[in-house]
């Protein structure tokens, strides 16, 4: 199966201006290559640097230096360089991100939250709702919710929505950032199904899961990320 | 398993730019409000501009907009049928008309955007009649489908915005605007001045508009949780120049200039 | 040019006016002309009358008047009304030129407030008074903007102010100095005729020229032009009916004055225009 995603060489260090320009370095030098089908579990103690990664992937941190290849449609990308339009692209059709947090928006419905990708898309209100409206089932979310904002839920509610809205557009690639960490076991299995669900119709998955059992149901490799200042 | 390699790099040829600056600069007597900016703004993104008082960000727009003549630099706009114009050289017949179709202008304050003493319905209903429309009921039509739009009850449409609420009178504006299905909307602070749960509601409005329309923005504003919600691009603005721009969620999560991340770190959360 | 007989006796230029204010106003007249319906600044003198009461139209008048010319001046309709005796009688004295009541008799009618009912014909002037000359001021108090507007055709507005009346009242409520579109490019304020008498602007083959003394403006409808009232497609454009027919005539199709006669309550209705009412009258007595 082909490679989805490629990362070379990618060293991202902080520099915090009004702290007298303190210098955090966090990647040294990250090469990592996905490929569809698999799912890549990141490892590593807590701080070194998981989460960092997944964001420079993403595009939401911009890397001091390295790559970041992505097949996109039928073009190569590299989200380092690329304008931001076509990263815009990159996350509205190939690549998808499921963060620790669900970021509410006021205001919007639950089910129209996570029909968004989708409605972005292009599909039509009623298409996306209904696909939407599939996967807050699987992820027993009752349906007296659906049509409320997600801002009271508690926080295992959240999580759900926010991984229903991550797997929602069926993404070729997936970026999974402790998707389970609020979740009670049953809910816990059923996200773990549903990312192994998506990884063997084709997804490219880099996740973090801090729960060794889930990393064992869905991972298919384990990475190791080296603390900075060791090169990998 | 094909490799992905540095050498497959490559990208389509980019759709052209619906609005290209470049090096606009605007002085008020000594002062220099405007330094040098240059940015592109293409069809169906908004592009926030943040900023505190005195960045020049509102000065941008204005030069943008054309209500203030830049002292150089050039402001360059794709029209419909795919030519380019550089708005200081329209003749102001072409641009005004441009302005009252293709373009819209969301004031911070709505009373500056709307005719007060006119009903609602005319408000809207103002720019079709400008360009031609002499049909009453299709006008009314019109007018009351966007009133639905922006959330305003239909029987309101003969009431004057003078007795509007400050959310309404917002949304009132936007309609107005967007009537003439503009391609770029320029937008000055349009939250400012309105209740928390009045922006939320109005933010929410234009997301769903600018998204629903494919309508290029560009935002204006101080306020970061704003330009999160509404901008896809972000550029911030110090002493006239603009110090960093990128992917919103970029230069508000990972800011690299000395000023954004002061700007960042000052947020309340 | 200078006339012996009535002038020099009262010390006043032929029709009161200096020749070359004549010439100034004549050019007016002129651009007036050129671009029909676009109103020409002109330096309005001081008459000896004041400004509200016919100043404009009583310029034009005077500089298009000559010793040949037959005078006809009408207010509301009316050859006998004080402000239609005063200015013929003006005319009388300053130009000594002749004057009729007879609107098939004039080359040059004055007027105030009415189109006459009888059809003008080629080579016939007709002058109307007019308060206002600008019919955006309503929207726009700003000249120089008004003046931007004309020239850019920006009209959006006088169609907004047409919107406002029919979704307040259901129909356009203007019944008077109802806004025109000239030969397809200036809006116009025609004077304060009533919307009844816009449809005998249009095509008319007579040439219609209009005087604003206090506001310092000409303009003009030249013969054959068209003049179109302003409506929406789906309110079209409605002239005044009456019930009545007019109590003297027996008219069905002129405009009619309501006169009470009586502290009863007694009420007539009657042509406004004297003249076609009294041609009437006197061809039915004829049968």
């Amino acid at each position: 199966m082909s490679e989805q995603l490629r990362a070379i060489g990618l060293v991202k260090t902080f520099t915090l201006h009004n702290q007298g320009g303190l210098r955090l370095p966090v990647l040294a030098g990250i090469d990592l290559a996905v490929a569809a089908g698999e799912c890549v579990a990141l490892h590593g103690p807590s701080g070194v640097g998981k989460s960092t990664l997944l964001r420079a992937l993403y595009g939401n941190y911009l890397v001091t230096r390295g790559h970041i290849l992505v097949r996109h449609d039928d073009q190569v990308i590299d989200v380092s360089t690329a304008p931001p339009h076509l990263v815009l692209e990159v996350r509205q059709r190939t690549m998808g991100f499921v963060s620790q947090f669900l970021r509410v928006i006021p205001r919007i419905a639950t089910l129209d939250l996570v029909a968004e990708p989708l409605r972005r898309l292009g599909v039509d209100a009623a298409a996306a709702r209904e696909r939407a409206g599939r996967l807050l089932d699987r992820l027993a979310i009752p349906r007296r919710l659906w049509e409320l904002p997600p801002a009271n839920f508690s926080g295992g509610e959240q999580q759900r929505v926010n991984i229903a809205r991550g797997l929602v557009a069926e993404y070729p690639i997936l970026l999974l950032d402790e998707p389970t960490a609020a979740l009670d076991s049953a809910n816990r299995d059923a996200v773990a199904e549903l990312i192994d669900a998506a990884r063997r119709s084709g997804a490219a998955i880099i996740g973090i899961f801090h729960d060794r059992a889930v990393r064992e149901a869905v991972g298919t490799r384990i990475v190791e990320i080296p603390s900075a200042g060791v090169v990998a | 398993m094909s490799e992905l390699s540095l050498n497959d790099v490559g990208y389509d040829a980019e759709e052209p730019p619906l609005l290209q600056v470049s090096r606009l600069c605007k002085r008020f007597g000594p002062q220099i409000v405007c330094a040098d900016v240059s940015f592109a703004l293409w069809p169906g993104e908004v592009l926030g501009v943040v900023g505190e008082s005195g960045s020049g960000k509102t000065t941008l727009l204005n030069c943008v907009s054309t209500r203030l003549e830049p002292d150089s630099g050039r402001i360059e706009f794709r029209l419909r049928d795919g030519r380019i114009a550089q708005l200081s050289e329209m003749s102001e017949p072409a641009r005004r008309m441009l302005m009252r179709t293709d373009w819209g202008f969301v004031h911070q304050n709505p009373r500056d955007g709307l005719r007060l003493g006119l009903s609602a319905g005319a408000n809207i209903g103002e720019r079709l009649m400008e360009v031609g429309s002499r049909h009453y009921g299709e006008i009314r039509g019109a007018a009351a489908d966007w009133l639905a739009k922006v959330e305003i009850e239909i029987d309101r449409i003969d009431d004057p915005p003078r007795v509007f609420s400050g959310g309404m009178q917002q949304r009132l504006q936007i309609a107005r605007n967007l009537v003439s299905r503009p391609r770029i909307v320029l937008m000055d602070e349009p939250t400012g001045g309105l209740d928390v749960s009045v922006q939320a509601r109005l933010l929410d409005l234009l997301r769903g508009l600018c998204t629903e329309l494919g309508l290029a923005a560009l935002v204006v504003t101080h306020d970061l949780g704003v330009a999160r919600l509404l901008a896809h691009r972000l550029m911030v603005m110090q002493g006239g120049a603009i110090v960093e721009a990128g992917l919103t969620d970029q230069v508000l999560d990972d800011p690299q200039h000395p000023y954004t991340q002061l700007l960042v770190a000052s947020m309340l959360q | 040019m200078s006339n012996t007989d009535a002038n020099t006796s009262t010390g006043y230029n032929f029709a009161y006016l200096d020749e070359q204010t004549k010439r100034m106003i004549r050019r007016a007249i002129l651009k007036a002309v050129a671009i029909p319906g676009y109103q020409v600044p002109f330096a309005s003198r001081e008459m000896p009358l004041p400004y509200g009461w016919g100043t404009g139209g009583i310029q034009v008048t005077a500089s298009i008047i000559g010793p040949d010319d037959t005078l006809k001046v009408i207010d509301q309709g009316a050859d006998d009304t004080t402000n239609a005796v005063s200015i013929r009688r003006f005319f009388e004295r300053t130009a000594g030129t002749a004057t009729t009541e007879r609107t098939t008799e004039a080359s040059l009618i004055q007027t105030r407030h009415r189109i006459p009912e009888t059809p003008l014909r080629e080579h016939q002037i007709i002058v109307y008074q007019v308060p206002i000359p600008e019919p955006l001021r309503w929207v726009e108090p700003r000249e120089a903007e008004t003046r931007k507007m004309h020239a850019l055709a920006e009209y959006g507005a006088m169609y907004v102010r047409l919107y406002e009346d029919i979704a307040q009242f259901g129909h356009i409520t203007t019944t008077y100095d109802y806004p025109v579109m000239v030969d397809g490019r200036y809006l116009m304020r025609p004077s304060p005729i009533p919307k009844f008498d816009n449809p005998k602007m249009d095509m008319n083959p007579a040439l219609q020229l209009f005087g604003a003394g206090r506001e310092k403006r000409i303009y003009a409808v030249p013969p054959y032009t068209s003049v179109e009232s302003l409506d929406f497609a789906d309110h079209p454009f409605t002239i005044e009916r009456w019930e009545q027919s007019c109590e003297i005539c027996g008219s069905r199709d002129s405009f009619l004055d309501e006169v009470i006669t009586d502290d009863r309550g007694t009420r007539v209705f009657v042509c406004s225009d004297t003249d076609h009412c009294r041609q009437r009258g006197a061809a039915k007595a004829a049968e």
